[in-house]
């Protein structure tokens, strides 16, 4: 190999071997190029597929049918096609799953970022991280098995399938992402601030939460919001544990369904695949995606325009 | 502090409290008292969130261990919990696995070196860059869609294996790209200029130096962005991976199953045993997942260079 390279660096004035590193250095970047021109193309596949199908949808299906309507009944002979049950029971899970994960994975990041030692982070942080690696059909599992029966035995009328139980596990699941990105946050404030925040006689928890926590806000606001959205569009714990039924109701104890356990239970089912019910995932599916894609927007908008800058 | 004459002197009216401002008091015993409350109330969560994963971690093997028996690795799912094995889905997500590491590997990477070594700095990359992010950020489950409308019913490959592994590619993507740029800008700059300066092309460069220091990361990134293919459920549910599958799995234009699907079906049954033949299945996975991320670190920490 290496004499190889010798040779080369003879022949280095061949006007044949510079042609050929030219077409190769050419060949090289087109195909990079396209590799990353895949990802693009994965945008646009996603917006055509879903929009092709909902517009089929809507032929058959109105707007006011779609978005005036209360009830969701796609796969009974009445068909109805209001998705706002659908969006209730999202929602409810949801927001559910952030009162889990936004005070802890606060909390968590100003004890990383704040207190901690090196030597404790470094023992705290991995558990963290195993908790965020696992899937979550092992958080459905366990939402099923575990805490739907203990929420059971304290509330007597919880029904087997529930949002709050899915939404604790779904806000245990969130919860390292919400504090690791926090902690990013925090961590870049940089140490003058906290310094001054002394300086002027401040206990450290009054830095950590009147000084720091207002300097990071931008960042750790960006950190929720991409929770939230992550929180929409998971999957399998919901399916798992929160129930088939599509309904408009506060209470956390109740069956309901989201619109990605409704996805999943229609891919499941037997619908036939031409049917105007097995188009409704499209649609859903649509309004999944463009819920998440503001929310995603939305958060990288706040990291960019209201970041705090420290020289 | 009054004068002659009964009028309050202004140094007297900062003290009434009916003027809104009173004396800064330090305060500070009790001030420090709260603030260990609260740095205890900190610790707690996350002593709160681990707890949590000890106990799924505890519940899952109390539930599952007696059903992890050698018979459990060779049997195909049954109607009957006793003779129920997760042979087809063990073999549907290793074949996954290793077909999604061959096309994500080259895709990824590639778009990964792409943007951080060839970009040129205009609209397009930075619209590249943009549409990455944006990807990271949506749901699986949309990726199921497009799988099912693009793969499925477009290429017409049915909901065999190939569709899925396009699928899979798809939601990993963007991982490995982020974490190939991570480990690419650890590699510095010098490394860079003393390659050119001795006339490499820019190509060159990066194959024989740049690519060559940063694989460790990139290997690294590689095995995370598989272990959470091979726990993503959603989006092979919605292009059609089916739950019972009772014969092996031959080639990539065989219908298929995977662990997780498998665990949800289980989970899904009313009676109990499934629910423990769910929880062996966890074992599996968690098992399957707790090695490739050992490999993981092990890589890194051998591959790995510090500048």
């Amino acid at each position: 190999m290496s004499t190889d390279r010798h040779q080369h660096t003879n022949l280095f004035r061949s006007d044949g071997l510079r042609r050929r590193r030219q077409w190769e250095e050419r060949t090289v970047r087109a195909a990079l190029l396209f590799f990353a021109l895949v990802s693009v193309l994965t945008t646009l596949g996603i917006i055509y597929v879903l929009l092709e199908e909902t517009v089929l949808f809507f032929r058959q299906v109105s707007f006011a049918q779609f978005f005036l309507d209360t009830r969701w009944t796609p796969l009974f002979l009445s068909q109805r096609f209001g998705i706002w049950p659908l969006v209730n029971g999202t929602v409810l899970v949801a927001a559910g799953a952030m009162l889990v994960a936004l005070p802890l994975g606060l909390l968590a990041a100003i004890y990383m970022s704040e207190y901690a030692s090196e030597r404790v982070r470094r023992v705290l942080k991995p558990f963290l991280e195993i908790l965020a690696g696992i899937p979550t059909v092992v958080y459905g599992y366990f939402a099923l098995t575990f805490i739907t029966p203990i929420l059971r035995s304290v509330f007597p009328q919880t029904q087997v399938f529930n949002a709050a139980s899915a939404a604790i596990a779904m806000g245990f699941m969130i919860l390292p992402m919400v504090a690791s990105l926090s902690e990013d946050a925090l961590y870049a404030v940089p140490n003058s601030v906290r310094e001054a925040a002394y300086a002027l006689g401040a206990t450290r928890w009054e830095v950590a939460t009147q000084v720091v926590v207002p300097a990071a806000l931008s960042g750790i606001a960006a950190a929720f919001i991409l929770a939230v959205s992550r929180a929409i569009g998971e999957t399998m714990i919901v399916a798992i544990a929160a129930g088939q039924q599509p309904k408009l109701t506060l209470n956390p104890l109740e069956s309901i369904e989201t619109m990605t356990a409704y996805i999943v239970q229609v891919s499941l089912g037997d619908t036939p695949q031409q049917s105007l019910a097995y188009k409704t995932i499209f649609a859903v599916g649509m309004m999944l995606f463009v819920m998440t894609l503001g929310m995603n927007v939305a958060s990288y908008l706040l990291t960019r325009r209201f970041r705090e800058v420290y020289e | 502090m009054t004068t002659d004459d009964g009028r309050r002197t202004t140094d007297d009216r900062r003290r009434t409290p009916q003027y809104g401002i009173r004396m800064f008091e330090p305060n500070l015993p009790r001030r420090k008292v709260m603030g260990m409350v609260w740095e205890g109330v900190a610790l707690l969560a996350i002593l709160l969130g681990i707890a949590m994963l000890l106990t799924l971690l505890v519940k899952v093997f109390v539930d599952g261990l007696p059903y992890l028996r050698p018979q459990f690795f060779t049997e195909f799912p049954s109607r009957f919990p006793d003779q129920a094995g997760l042979r087809s889905a063990l073999q549907g997500s290793i074949w996954l696995m290793v077909l999604t590491a061959l096309l994500s590997f080259p895709l990824g990477v590639g778009a990964g070196i792409y943007l951080e070594e060839f970009a040129p700095k205009n609209a397009m990359t930075r619209f590249i860059e943009i549409n990455v992010a944006n990807l990271a950020g949506v749901p699986s489950i949309i990726y199921g869609l497009l799988g099912l409308g693009l793969f499925v019913r477009g290429l017409g490959l049915g909901r065999s294996l190939l569709a899925g592994v396009l699928t899979m590619t798809l939601v990993i993507l963007p991982v490995i790209i982020v974490s190939t740029r991570e480990a690419l800008r650890a590699v510095p700059a010098s490394i860079r200029e003393a390659a050119l300066a001795l006339g490499a092309s820019r190509w060159e460069m990066v194959r024989d130096h740049v690519l060559v220091y940063s694989m460790g990361g990139i290997l690294t990134g590689m095995i995370l962005a598989l272990s959470r293919a091979i726990g993503e459920t959603a989006p092979l549910i919605t292009i059609g991976a089916l739950t019972y599958i009772a014969f092996d799995l031959r080639g990539p234009l065989d219908i298929f199953t995977v662990l997780p699907i498998q665990i949800f079906n289980w989970v899904s049954m009313p009676q109990a045993a499934f629910q423990r033949l769910a929880a062996a299945g966890i074992i599996v996975l968690l098992a399957l997942l707790l090695t490739m991320n050992a490999l993981a670190i092990w890589l890194r920490n051998r591959l790995q260079r510090r500048w």
